[in-house]
């Protein structure tokens, strides 16, 4: 009992940091994965009076990966019955060129700015119709998501600091005793510290235990993936090995850290 | 004789630097029983202090088992002190630790072998009359209980010089008495220098002993 008490204060605060952490990398891996759902289905339509081929489009700039030249042939059958076939193909001749260009990820504000600017410096491109309106108000709402979540860990992560800084002293009281003690007895410091390296290292690995339980929980969780459904993505909640090795590896620093910081502070007793 | 202790114009201050032992001069033989007695905030405990490294010298040079305390590394210092036994007045016992744990301690620090350790253990708890108690933890026991455990912890590993400081202060006459001798049993059975500070010397000591005296911040022999 007394040896569980021992461990669970600072187990708490670094499962609370690992959370913090492993919630973190959800979200942004959703908005990574949201951003690319975007890009996939964002497209900017450019009108030019003469032809321009593909190569020439892409050397425009970087972002554009695909160019597609749109048919007329659709809105010259609406057109159909109300012309005749010498004025269709007068018209056929006098359409513009309009194409469909896609891009290799979903752009900033700037970024669509600078491309529309790019695109319409272009000889004989007339129009560029970036829908704009609509892409600001999604990413404006991404970035929105993106820092209310990182405030939200930001938070989680500076009370458990606070948290660990309070354990820290009562560790530094529990501690110090002992180790003064040891000293005493001509211990050297490697030996008057294991015990409590062993203790902060043991709370690394119960605390990261616990974390990699309770996320393949999550993971495994019909409800959590039938929410990414919805919103049309597929995110990776915890990867059981380059989640846990990052999550295991914040733990050992974290305690190890506390624990040399009281190794730091103590001062011997005589 | 082998000097265990030797001090020339030891001076020893805290660090408001109001001098408490001034300049003093004494040797300890190895092998021999020695009481320090003294007012109450005379210097007992600082001098006693300063021999196992605790207070470094203000002045003068002091030797312990050879090893100069002025300017001691730290190695040295722990080299020192797992060849020193201590007995302290309030004990300083792990209180996480169970009886048997601590006395354990001196000999895991020695690096001793577990087998070697446990006989020892067994052989200390019988000695002190606390076999049955083993597993229990310090608070659980009383007083002169835990001194008794601190005595057992100090012979644990058969030092070359055990320092009491009071170590039968607030005891019964049953501890004291068992306190007294072990500390009478290690100086003659195992040769260990003893050092003893203390207000009162017993009338019952069965062996010879040394006794030096503190007043006004100078050490004098008493004969």
């Amino acid at each position: 009992m007394k040896s569980i008490k021992n461990h669970f204060s600072l187990v708490i605060a670094l499962v609370s940091i690992l959370f913090s952490v492993q919630v973190f990398i959800i979200v942004d891996r959703s908005i990574n994965a949201y951003k690319e759902n975007l890009a996939n289905n964002y497209s900017i339509i450019m009108v030019a009076q003469v032809h321009i081929p593909e190569e020439q489009i892409k050397a425009i700039s970087p972002l554009i990966t695909t160019v597609n030249e749109l048919n007329p042939e659709g809105v010259i059958k609406r057109l159909n019955t109300k012309m005749d076939k010498k004025n269709l193909e007068l018209l056929k001749i006098t359409l513009p060129k309009f194409y469909k260009l896609k891009l290799a990820h979903f752009p900033s504000p700037q970024e669509i700015e600078r491309l529309t600017k790019n695109l319409l410096a272009t000889k004989s491109v007339k129009k560029v119709e970036n829908f704009s309106s609509n892409h600001d108000n999604t990413f404006k709402l991404l970035l929105l998501f993106k820092d209310v979540i990182t405030v939200f860990s930001l938070s989680i992560f500076i009370v458990t600091i606070l948290l660990i800084l309070k354990e820290l002293r009562i560790w530094q009281f529990m501690h110090n005793e002992r180790m003064s003690i040891m000293g005493l007895f001509g211990a050297p410091i490697w030996l008057s510290s294991a015990v409590l390296f062993r203790l902060s290292i043991v709370d690394a690995i119960i605390a990261s235990f616990i974390t990699f339980i309770v996320f393949s929980y999550i993971e495994s969780s019909l409800w959590i993936s039938r929410q990414f459904e919805s919103i049309g993505i597929e995110v990776v909640v915890f990867d059981k090995v380059e989640d846990f090795s990052l999550l295991f590896a914040i733990a050992m620093f974290v305690s190890v850290l506390l624990a040399s910081l009281i190794l730091l502070g103590h001062k011997e007793e005589v | 004789m082998d000097k265990v202790i030797i001090a020339e114009n030891l001076s020893l201050a805290y660090s408001n630097d109001e001098t408490i032992i001034n300049k003093v001069n004494f040797s300890v033989d190895s092998g021999s029983f020695v009481f320090i007695t003294g007012a109450s905030g005379s210097g007992k405990s600082t001098l006693l202090k300063s021999l196992y490294g605790g207070l470094k010298p203000d002045q003068g040079s002091l030797i312990v088992g050879g090893v100069e305390i002025n300017g001691v590394s730290r190695k040295k210092l722990n080299f020192l002190r797992r060849h020193i036994g201590i007995v302290f007045q309030d004990y300083k016992l792990v209180k996480e630790w169970t009886i048997e744990k601590n006395i354990t301690l001196p000999l895991l620090i020695n690096g001793y072998e577990k087998n070697v350790t446990q006989n020892q253990v067994d052989s200390l708890l019988k000695h002190v009359r606390l076999k049955h108690q083993a597993g229990k933890y310090p608070l659980e026991l009383s007083g002169g209980e835990q001194q008794r455990v601190a005595m057992a912890r100090a012979l644990s590993h058969n030092p070359i010089l055990i320092l009491a400081d009071e170590p039968t202060g607030n005891l019964d006459d049953y501890s004291s008495g068992l306190i007294w001798n072990l500390l009478e049993g290690a100086n003659t059975q195992l040769k260990t220098t003893v050092i003893v500070v203390t207000h009162h010397i017993p009338a019952t000591m069965g062996i010879d002993y040394k006794h030096f005296h503190i007043e006004y911040g100078s050490i004098n022999e008493v004969n």
